[in-house]
């Protein structure tokens, strides 16, 4: 029995417990219901996930290396509506092939810019993350909400919707976009001198100094890092959407980002995660998501159901022990 | 001399009594304060924008009128926003509450104090105020219902999305189901939740045609809703959806309807603009004119072809 146990375990380390919950939840619903099983609403639930899903490949290195950001939502509005201005104040004769490139350039400038201000107020600034994405939070929603006018900005370029609506090899475009970033993060993070130093700024600030890591540029750039993440994924949202909204485009993305990261097997303190396990977080939020419209559990009772598969989820990977 | 001038400023005192119209005089230091839920959805989006409309129309019209115009992000904020507006000295109050409950003390205590207060869309839990403005949320569910059965001839498979889950949404979708249970033949397949947000709109819809093979019509609730449900739809290719009906009048659905889009034919408005006929109310109360008393019911109308042109308006935020 207790060599079961520990091959089990054996096992579970290997894969990453959060593959396992998700191999445990994809069974659940495939087996409980017939309209999950089908490839249109897989590719649905990949679609679906994907715009908070690349956001929180950003925010896996701001966990990693010890912090947090809680503005991503907010900043994620805000990049869309400053693209969407950018896109109405071309003039109406350039090519769409021009509004594209530019929407593009002003949704990754502006979360990039975002990004910084939230790494020099937790660098420069010296203030604890939770407070300084806390007022930046608050700020970028804000100042979203009076450059729209609190309502919802139209792009009328083909070009962008074609794209953000589209699919290559049947796999949508904003899918493809999530799963080339987690690739090339996931290089980063366990290859590059970059990606260890960010670990171990992580694990201890203190030590790495001792070191000569200069743990203050690793922090700075994971917040980087996020807020082009959260430009990138605004951009998508705009191609699928055609519009944005200022008052809830993006509202509690932090969540199901920090969730999904959380989930992935990272570690709250930092030091330990990987863009994988983050990967597998994105998913299970997506297929919780799915299933409970797909069951048609009881609209008040949905926020129930998501949170206990939240804990569950990290209750079985935790240490990676089954029991 | 001295007689002349005296006769002289006496005939400009008389000309300034009887020419300066009651407009700027007797409005002259008045202040009246506007409290608002901040933009969390479309719909409180258009209501900030009637209520900065308001403010700027009224104090343009209303030389010396004052008007203060805050938004809160939750019932507890709004408590702080309505007591820093006494301690300015309102003399009229518009309140668009957040919740009904938490904010009856409060406005109780303002109404003792003598200050007119205008209560719009919500009521509060006791009826402490001049006027109530509402708007009508079961007539909204119902004749929501009425407008999609007639679409479908009664028969069919309806699929329906809640808003965010609160009052005004239980009001709608009860009388909603309320009115659509009398047609025997319409089966009502899903009610998801949909928060008011485009992009759930969109999830649910995607969901829901996966989920079944065959739906009649969609009453999304919302136009915001509606437009994220519609490209799901649109998307899927399939073709046995008759009618899709949103509610609220937003600019971009109101447009569809003036283009003939053969799913969007119409949709039930819940204006927006119910603050801003509280706040000339208000003005009412503070000039001493007839201001009406009781409650004023905005009601919920049907807005399709015939008179959407007369709802479009470009400059709107919603």
């Amino acid at each position: 029995m207790t060599d079961l146990k520990k091959r089990c375990n054996a096992a579970i380390n290997r894969v990453g417990g959060s593959y396992l919950a998700l191999a445990v939840l994809l069974a659940v619903c495939a087996v409980s219901n017939e309209t999950f099983r089908s490839p249109g609403n897989l590719l649905n639930i990949l679609r679906q996930c994907s715009y908070s899903g690349i956001i929180s490949l950003g925010m896996t290195f701001v966990i990693v290396s010890g912090g947090i950001d809680l503005s991503v939502g907010s900043l994620f509005s805000f990049c869309g509506v400053v693209t969407a201005i950018a896109l109405r104040a071309l003039p109406p004769e350039l090519s769409p092939i021009t509004g594209f490139a530019v929407a593009i350039v002003v949704a990754a400038l502006t979360g990039l810019a975002g990004g910084t201000a939230n790494g020099l107020l937790v660098v420069a600034g010296r203030l604890p993350p939770f407070i300084a994405t806390l007022g930046t939070l608050s700020i970028f929603r804000s100042v979203s909400l009076y450059l729209a006018d609190s309502g919802t900005l139209m792009t009328e370029n083909v070009l962008i919707e074609d794209f953000g609506g589209g699919a290559f090899l049947a796999i949508p475009a904003p899918v493809w976009v999530m799963l080339t970033i987690a690739a090339v993060f996931e290089c980063i993070l366990s290859l590059t001198r970059f990606g260890r130093y960010t670990l171990a700024v992580g694990a201890s600030e203190r030590v790495s100094l001792f070191a000569g890591i200069r743990a203050a540029r690793i922090k700075l750039s994971s917040y980087v890092i996020t807020g082009f993440c959260a430009g990138i994924s605004s951009f998508l949202f705009l191609g699928r959407l055609g519009s944005i909204s200022s008052s809830n485009a993006g509202s509690q993305y932090e969540l199901d980002a920090i969730a999904a990261v959380i989930i992935g097997g990272a570690s709250m303190s930092g030091g330990r995660g990987t863009l994988r396990g983050t990967l597998a977080g994105v998913l299970i939020l997506g297929i919780v998501s799915n299933i409970l419209d797909l069951w048609g559990i009881n609209v008040s009772l949905q926020g129930m159901v998501k949170g206990l598969v939240i804990i569950i989820s990290v209750l079985i990977q935790r240490k990676g022990k089954i029991i | 001399m001295k007689k002349a001038i005296v006769m002289f400023s006496a005939a400009l005192a008389a000309v300034f009594a009887t020419v300066t119209p009651s407009v700027a005089q007797d409005l002259a230091g008045k202040k009246i304060g506007i409290s608002i839920p901040s933009a969390d959805h479309g719909w409180t989006g258009g209501v900030v924008f009637w209520a900065n409309k308001a403010k700027k129309d009224l104090e343009a019209k209303h030389k010396g009128l004052k008007v203060l115009l805050s938004s809160a992000k939750d019932s507890a904020d709004q408590v702080s926003n309505i007591e820093n507006m006494m301690a300015q000295g309102v003399d009229a109050l518009v309140v668009l509450p957040h919740e009904p409950a938490p904010l009856t003390p409060i406005c109780r205590k303002i109404a003792k104090k003598g200050v007119k207060l205008v209560v719009v869309d919500r009521g509060l839990v006791e009826s402490v105020q001049n006027l109530l403005v509402a708007g009508d949320n079961p007539g909204f569910g119902r004749v929501s219902a009425e407008q999609l059965a007639k679409a479908i001839d009664g028969k069919g498979k309806v699929v329906l999305m809640q808003g965010v889950l609160c009052q005004v949404n239980t009001d709608r979708v009860e009388a909603f189901k309320k009115a659509l249970a009398s047609y025997p033949e319409i089966e009502l397949l899903e009610e998801g939740i949909s928060n008011w947000s485009t992009e759930q709109g969109l999830k649910l819809m995607e969901n829901y045609l996966q989920k079944h093979d065959h739906i009649d019509a969609v009453w999304a609730g919302d136009d915001d809703v509606l437009l994220g449900a519609l490209k799901a739809y649109r998307e899927s290719k399939r073709n046995d959806v008759k009618i899709m009906l949103g509610g609220g009048g937003s600019k971009a659905v109101i447009k569809k309807i003036i283009d003939k889009d053969p799913l969007v034919t119409q949709t039930v408005t819940y204006p927006p603009k119910m603050i801003y006929i509280a706040a000339e109310e208000a003005v009412a109360y503070v000039s001493g004119g007839d201001a009406a008393t009781g409650t004023k019911v905005v009601p919920a109308e049907v807005i399709d072809i015939t008179n959407a042109a007369e709802n479009y308006f470009p400059d709107s935020a919603y």
